[in-house]
């Protein structure tokens, strides 16, 4: 029965790209989320952030399950790690030779998977870690990262049946259509160390599953993972969309990722200031501010006010960097965090965290809209 | 004669957990100490009766919800929606409780000691001899005692883990008609929306308190005293029909 809710990826490319670009759908969710961070880049097995996320295996529906994890691919850590979900080798032929003509291949092989009983209808599962060519063809004027984001860009949206979901370096995401645990098994996430984690268990309700609408959603070495709805996802990527990210899921979740790409990589905000982009102060708090400090948030509001995020929302997104946690500016959605000596874990649920942490030195629930930012040691 | 019963809830899903709980019930057993849970929903939630639960753990979402009598003690934290839409009995929380805590609370007694969430105590009701009464150690977040319409809400702010946040957050009984909402030491006038009627307290408020933080700390094991020498403020609404203009205008 589930089988039958599930599109391929060409099917739903179809489905995306034969309407009218503001037609095109979201999706609405009410999810269950985990991240682990060791500030100190000890690795942590795959085998916990699954636990963590299997506690809460009611807040999904077996529709969407899907990981992040950082400093997996050391000894490929040079390298884009580009993970790819086709429908076929074919599908898959036809993505590697376009990936080919921008990128020098160092490997190419299929993502490990076992097989698990509820895991089923995979798409063709497969990594390549590639560098930019030294002579490149075209896009000579791009920096890296605009240039491999570009090749993201194209072959999502040229090749039918294949769909890059995760680009950064000595990261990777994992993910498709089952519960969280499942997928876990599936991709054999035990075998897996590393030093940030995120997890996330999906319920869909206003779209069918498909594999590539499982979170966490990438661009180069973002993840996010997202509880809620984006009410703004429209004009969030009207606003995308002029500063040329194209969103192609229908699910609301992919905004978050580009707008962190540009907020971040492309105009050198902090964190602290891109959170406070998505979750605004209220205006009246505004009032009440220093003068200093007041006409900061208002600039900041004027300038990026598309780039809010409306909505019920509890995120987790990291980056080489760190793990961020925020909630909507009035809490529409759970969030715990907790820290045990130089490990941050963050989740929808108390029991979540405490299922492979049990006695923390610290946990609460952070305030509407005040993220909880975690930077990894230098 | 009480007869006790011992379940380890480790790995146990929720509904095997509840499914247990009722069982046990209907062979006459009437205490209950559940070990290691660990977010398992529904918890003594529509039970009805005088029976007595000892939690250890993480009560899971809509513990107690529409229950009717039983004296609950969770030893540890409560998620989501604990006592949502209850009718009558006891909760107390030995750690801190999430979001909508009491949420259309219609009787009974909450006792929480440490911070609570967002949405707490909306839409609580009284009615006769009907008076759901919540006692909070720490300090609450946005829309506390929101479209409250009877009851008793005490904010102690005493035993918060957050040293800077103020003791309740926006929105503070936006929409209330009904019910008292008192605050220990105050609250930020910003936090205060004109259609709040904010007052010292009275000898007759001051009884009131002192009954239920009495409870309070007899429950967790603190000095009522020290709790109660204090200021503490009261907050009722203005009007009980503060939308009665809204739409059409009288």
């Amino acid at each position: 029965m589930l089988g039958s809710r599930v599109f391929s990826i060409r099917e739903y490319k179809e489905k995306v790209f034969g309407q009218k670009d503001y037609m095109r759908e979201k999706d609405i969710s009410g999810c269950g989320l985990f991240g682990v961070i060791n500030k100190e880049k000890k690795l942590i097995s795959g085998s916990v952030p699954v636990t963590a996320i299997a506690v809460q295996h009611d807040r999904g529906n077996g529709l969407g399950g899907g990981f992040a994890a950082y400093g997996i691919y050391p000894e490929l850590s040079d390298k884009y790690a580009l993970h790819l979900m086709c429908d076929d080798k074919d599908a898959l032929s036809c993505a590697e030779e376009l990936i080919k003509k921008y990128f020098d291949v160092h490997l190419s092989e299929p993502i490990p998977t076992r097989s698990t009983v509820n895991i089923i209808n995979a798409p063709v599962l497969w990594r390549i870690f590639v560098t930019i060519k030294e002579n490149r063809s075209t896009w000579s004027n791009l920096d890296d990262y605009d240039y491999v984001v570009a090749v993201v860009m194209l072959v999502n949206k040229q090749i039918p049946g294949a769909y890059i979901f995760s680009s950064g370096k000595n990261m990777g995401a994992f993910k498709g259509v089952g519960f969280p645990e499942e997928i876990g098994e599936f991709f054999k996430l035990d075998e897996y160390k590393a030093y940030i984690w995120t997890a996330h268990n999906r319920f869909p309700t206003n779209t069918p599953g498909w594999w590539g609408g499982a979170h966490p959603f990438c661009l180069l070495d973002w993840s996010i993972v997202h509880n809620g709805e984006i009410s703004s996802y429209g004009i969030n990527k009207r606003y995308l969309a002029e500063h040329n990210y194209e969103c192609t899921l229908m699910t609301d979740t992919e905004v978050v990722a580009y707008l962190l790409d540009l907020f971040i990589r492309k105009h050198g905000l902090s964190k602290k200031m891109t959170c406070k982009i998505f979750a605004p102060p209220f205006w009246d708090e505004i009032d009440r501010m220093e003068e200093e400090e007041k006409q900061a948030y208002t600039a900041l509001r004027m300038v990026y006010g598309s780039g809010m995020l409306n909505g019920p929302f509890a995120i987790l997104f990291a980056n080489h960097e760190g793990l961020v946690g925020l909630n909507d500016r009035i809490k529409l959605r759970p969030l715990i965090v907790a820290e045990k000596d130089h490990d941050v874990f963050m989740a929808s649920e108390d029991c979540s965290i405490r299922s492979v942490c049990p006695d923390p030195d610290k946990l609460w629930a952070p305030k509407a809209g005040e993220p909880v930012i975690i930077e990894l040691k230098p | 004669m009480t007869k006790k019963i011992v379940i380890d809830a480790k790995g146990i899903y929720y509904k095997e957990l509840n499914q247990q709980i009722r069982k046990f019930i209907q062979k006459g057993y009437t205490d209950f100490e559940l070990l290691n849970v660990s977010g398992q929903r529904y918890i003594a939630t529509g039970l009805e009766g005088d029976y007595n639960f000892l939690i250890k753990g993480v009560a899971g979402q809509d513990t107690a919800a529409f229950m009717r009598g039983p004296y609950l003690r969770i030893e540890g934290n409560a998620q989501d929606g604990l006592g949502n839409t209850m009718d009558a009995g006891k909760i107390v929380v030995t750690g801190m409780a999430g979001d909508v805590l009491g949420y259309a609370m219609r009787g009974g007694e909450i006792y929480v000691r440490g911070d609570v969430g967002y949405r707490v105590g909306i839409h609580m009701k009284a009615y006769q001899d009907k008076l759901p009464v919540i006692v909070i150690g720490g300090k609450a977040g946005d829309f506390l005692g929101e479209y409250m319409a009877g009851g008793i809400l005490i904010v102690l702010g005493m035993f918060s883990q957050d040293k800077i946040a103020p003791i309740t957050g926006r929105s503070l009984a936006t929409g209330i008609h009904g019910g008292i909402i008192y605050i220990r030491d105050g609250v930020p006038d910003t936090q205060l929306s004109f259609n709040l009627k904010v007052e010292e307290i009275d000898e007759q408020d001051s009884v009131l308190i002192h009954k239920y933080v009495s409870n309070f700390a007899s429950e967790l094991g603190l000095d009522a005293e020290e709790i109660m020498d204090a200021r503490f403020i009261r907050i009722r609404p203005k009007s009980h029909r503060p939308y009665g203009n809204l739409y059409v205008p009288n």
